[in-house]
């Protein structure tokens, strides 16, 4: 593990980079742990001061210190993506893998319901939401709802992948040499839908967490956790632009714009690695 | 059996390679690898001959003909030795010329008949297309002139001009494939180079290309090098066979020598394992694999295979040597190689 | 004596085209032939691509629906299986070796994991002492040794390594039948001969009955006792190999005999393009024609006479 992470960062640019990126904003995140102040206390600062020495990413008009009110924002918004794109790949792959190698009635009623959820509109339905759950929606609540939306199209992928390989002489092989289809799925076919598994993954974050944002900023989901979409939502709230106090929106964009970047060459170099094609070349077969 | 056109003349070489090396390099994430598929061949292919270039996989004969048509990209890299084509009173040297000649040089005298038709043909367009698009450019003539010629060519092989007409998923495997062959002679080339043309298709059909190739070449008085790992294809189209063994050229001599009183241990089996109708005999296997060519066994690549394998030949790689007549091995040993068993059996008053 | 494969006028047709022009192909027609249980043989069935001895292996493996007829191993129907215990039964008894042994493994996973789960699922190994003795076991019956096997992946062994290790694998439940389908085409030539010998030597010394389906009447030649020539669907001549090889009878038989290239004269003949009218007549009326008996043990597909008579 550790010589791989070791061959990554010396052979591939794209993998330095995004690393590098990506470990600053986690990092960034993790400080939120020893912060001083609580995200959810109000002025307790002196309100809109620029950043300085004293105060990094400034202040904000609600009087808090916009630096640690950040390192919640992202940790909150960090995890709530790779929750969304962690539960909907569980499913994509179950739903692909099953629809793909066993075929027939199975296939014909999964992706049934697979083109249902594709043509659900997934904006009115979060709101409707929001208006049922109110403060029950928290991240995970919200997180688990999205999952449950952002599965279809990568679990179309995914069977074609394992379709392609249902057909394969080896899956033949496997059994007539008695190996359970569940084996078969996930032993034999797993690797070959991982590349497709994490590119799609990294996709679906991006999906999740513009759509946080989204409602967030026009006040459809709970407005007392810290997350990016919240900030800018407070932001707004208190026409920050129009007022002067333009680092309480251009700094938190500045550093999604990171995390995605970020995200993006970490996927890029990864699924060039993970590739079955390069494993092979790489083991020199 | 009607040879007799082929009179005995002093033969020209038409292609000669000299201590040919072309390597594999390639760098993967820090793993660096190289697999030497073509180290050191030197040989010679004469006007009007037939040189077959017999091997395994992985045994470097299809490196070795990319290598010499000039249609080598990276990570393949010539490493060493020279390439020389003889047309006419015209010496070529395929790597000092510029991407325009080797074009040139690629359909006007030197072709290239692969072993899948449908890579070469366009699926969706009609075959005439094809011969549009690759020939005409090269034929020098007008219109009516080239199609004119196509057609006649298209005669010599016994072929009906509507097969121009056709899609080539129209056409059956073995037609396709003499459609190929007909596309890759069309400009009348002096040199021709067939890698494994018949191997995908059905015996019978195999049989019907191959009498093709052979009348064709006969024709156009060309020179053919036919890779095949099929020894009995060789058998009845080669006049001289090159045995390739783990990159390099491990016998060289007229086929019915090789066949007769191989001079190769490698060759001797290849020979005698060749099953026959009418023999059930056990015939003998030959054990271990091929080598890996990033980490060839040292001295002859052959020896951990070989049933006449003795110390020096670990050490020691054995030079291509002169063993009579036209005929040349690679072994410390080629005066102890015995035929493993009689593969020729004298057959009275039958042939073929 | 019981049979342990019966194949009783099998016929398959495969439907081409949409929905309001259908075609039907006829993959294979009225096949039809017994293995006996205490009889080990080679049985070979031969012809070119499209002959429909791929299609005759798939429909014996239970890989593809049988139109007509019916296949029956150990007594038991091979379309009727339906859950996984009798799937499991039926894989007990016959066993495939696929074409291409790069194929054959999943490139990504190291070939003794096909070893392991027939053993553990087919054999009912339970404790790993126990697994590893009959992976080991098979293994030495194809002359390898598990130390050569374990860990390894495929691109580590040769072709004919790897077709050795899955026959060694379709070897572990003991199965009566083993299906190879052109299992020499991929491998090269140098170790053609080594899988060629252990099938026959999985005949003379396992009494393991062998289909093998080929393109190449050499090797058939070499080790079957039964072979089956077809063309276009119909088995035209069938029965003792020797016999039936020395001197085929039907016009297709005679042609496929002809085209083999002969290594007697190397270098000094030259190939002739086949003739091929008699045999595509012949093929024209196998439909009407009807399998004949002769005394030396083969049958021949003779067309029938205008009064419905067959001409012999």
């Amino acid at each position: 593990m550790f010589s791989i992470i070791r061959d990554l960062f010396k052979y591939n640019r794209e993998f330095a980079v995004g690393a590098v990126l990506l470990g600053l904003i986690v990092f960034f995140s993790i400080l939120s742990f020893f912060s001083p102040v609580d995200p959810t206390m109000l002025y307790i600062e002196v309100p809109d001061r620029p950043p300085s020495g004293e105060y990094w990413f400034g202040t904000n008009s609600r009087g808090q210190d916009m630096f640690w009110q950040l390192t919640f924002a992202f940790r909150n918004t960090l995890s709530f993506g790779l929750m969304v794109a962690a539960l909907s790949r569980v499913i994509s792959i179950v739903v692909g893998l099953l629809s793909g190698y066993i075929g027939g009635v199975v296939d014909r009623i999964l992706m049934f319901f697979n083109d249902i959820f594709v043509s659900l509109p997934i904006f009115p339905i979060l709101v409707l939401f929001y208006f049922v759950l109110r403060s029950d929606l928290t991240t995970f609540n919200l997180a688990l709802l999205m999952a449950c939306l952002g599965w279809p199209f990568d679990a179309r992928l995914i069977r074609s992948i394992a379709l392609g390989l249902r057909h394969r002489e080896f899956t033949r092989h496997a059994v007539f040499s008695g190996m359970s289809p569940a084996k078969i799925m996930f032993e034999e076919h797993l690797p070959y839908v991982m590349p497709i598994v994490f590119s799609t993954a990294i996709a679906n974050m991006i999906w999740a967490i513009g759509l946080e944002v989204t409602l967030a900023v026009l006040g459809f989901t709970n407005i007392n956790i810290p997350t990016v979409g919240t900030t800018l939502y407070w932001a707004i709230n208190h026409s920050a632009m129009v007022v002067g106090v333009w680092w309480w929106i251009v700094i938190p964009v500045i550093i999604i714009v990171m995390m995605f970047i970020g995200l993006f060459l970490l996927t890029v170099s990864l699924n060039e690695y993970i590739d079955p094609r390069s494993r092979l070349r790489r083991m020199g077969g | 059996m009607a040879f007799s056109e082929e009179t005995v003349r002093e033969q020209r070489d038409v292609l000669t390679l000299n201590g040919l090396k072309a390597y594999y390099q390639t760098n993967y994430f820090g793993v660096e690898r190289e697999v030497r598929a073509v180290d050191d061949v030197s040989l010679s292919v004469r006007e009007d001959e037939v040189y077959g270039i017999a091997g395994e996989s992985s045994s470097g004969k299809t490196t070795l003909i990319k290598t010499f048509a000039a249609a080598i990209r990276p990570p393949l890299r010539l490493i060493d030795g020279t390439v020389e084509y003889k047309f006419g009173d015209r010496v070529v040297n395929p790597y000092d010329m510029d991407e325009d000649e080797l074009n040139d040089l690629r359909w006007k005298h030197v072709s290239y008949i692969m072993q899948g038709s449908m890579s070469v043909l366009n699926p969706v367009r009609r075959i005439k297309k094809s011969f549009r698009d690759f020939a005409f450019e090269h034929m020098d003539r007008s219109r009516a002139e080239f199609w004119n010629a196509v057609e006649d060519h298209l005669k010599l092989l016994y072929l009906s001009p509507d097969v121009l007409e056709a899609y080539p998923h129209q056409l059956s495997g073995g037609m396709r494939q003499r459609v190929t062959i007909a596309l890759a002679t069309v400009c009348h080339p002096e040199f021709i180079i067939a890698d494994e043309p018949t191997t995908a298709l059905d015996v019978v059909v195999q049989k019907d290309v191959l009498a093709m190739l052979d009348d064709i070449r006969k024709k156009l008085r060309s020179s053919v090098v036919f890779v095949t790992h099929d020894m009995s294809v060789h058998a009845n189209m080669a006049d001289r066979v090159g045995i390739m063994y783990a990159g390099r050229i491990v016998e060289e001599g007229p086929t019915s020598e090789l066949f007769t009183s191989p001079k190769h241990p490698y060759t001797a089996h290849l020979v005698s394992s060749l099953p026959q109708i009418g023999d059930t005999t056990r015939k003998p296997a030959l054990e271990g694999r091929p080598p890996n060519l990033a980490e060839p066994p040292r001295g002859c690549r052959f020896h951990p295979r070989c049933p006449l394998a003795i110390e020096k030949c670990t050490t020691d790689v054995p030079p291509l040597e002169s063993v009579g007549a036209n005929h040349r091995s690679a072994c410390w040993r080629s005066a102890d190689v015995r035929p493993l068993t009689p593969a020729v059996k004298p057959k009275t008053g039958e042939s073929a | 004596m019981s049979a342990i494969l019966e194949v009783t006028n099998v016929s398959k047709r495969f439907a081409m085209g949409g929905i309001l022009s259908r075609n039907y192909v006829n993959a294979v027609v009225d096949a039809g032939f017994t293995i006996e249980e205490d009889q080990p043989e080679v049985l070979t069935i031969v012809g070119e691509s499209g002959s429909g001895k791929t299609t005759l292996a798939r429909m014996i493996l239970g890989l593809e629906s049988i139109s007509e007829g019916d296949i029956k191993v150990a007594g038991r129907s091979v379309s009727g299986r339906v859950n996984r215990a009798q799937r499991l039964s039926f894989m007990r008894h016959v066993q495939p070796v696929f074409q291409n042994p790069f194929e054959a493994f999943n490139p990504l996973k190291e070939v003794d994991r096909y070893l392991q789960a027939s053993a553990r699922v087919l054999l009912g190994a339970t404790s790993r002492a126990q697994v590893e003795a009959a992976m080991d076991d098979a293994l030495q019956k194809v002359g390898l040794s598990l130390a050569e096997v374990k860990g390894r992946f495929a691109h580590e062994l040769s072709g004919g390594q790897l077709q050795r290790v899955a026959i060694a694998r379709a070897l572990i439940p003991n199965p009566a039948i083993l299906v190879a389908d052109e299992p020499v085409s991929m491998v090269d030539a140098s170790l053609r001969m080594t899988i060629v010998n252990l099938l026959r030597d999985l005949r003379d010394q396992l009494g393991v009955t062998v289909i093998y389906i080929t393109h190449d009447l050499a090797t058939a030649y070499y080790i079957s006792d039964r072979i089956i020539i077809m063309q276009e669907g119909y088995a035209v001549e069938m029965g003792p190999a020797r016999v039936v090889l020395d001197a085929p009878e039907h016009p297709y038989a005679k042609l496929l005999k002809d085209s083999v290239l002969p290594v007697e004269n190397a270098g000094k003949s030259r190939v002739q393009p086949a003739d091929r009218k008699t045999a595509q007549a012949a093929a024209k009326l196998s439909g009407t024609g009807e399998l004949v008996l002769r005394d030396d043990g083969r049958s021949v597909r003779l067309p029938r006479d205008g009064d419905g008579s067959v001409a012999v």
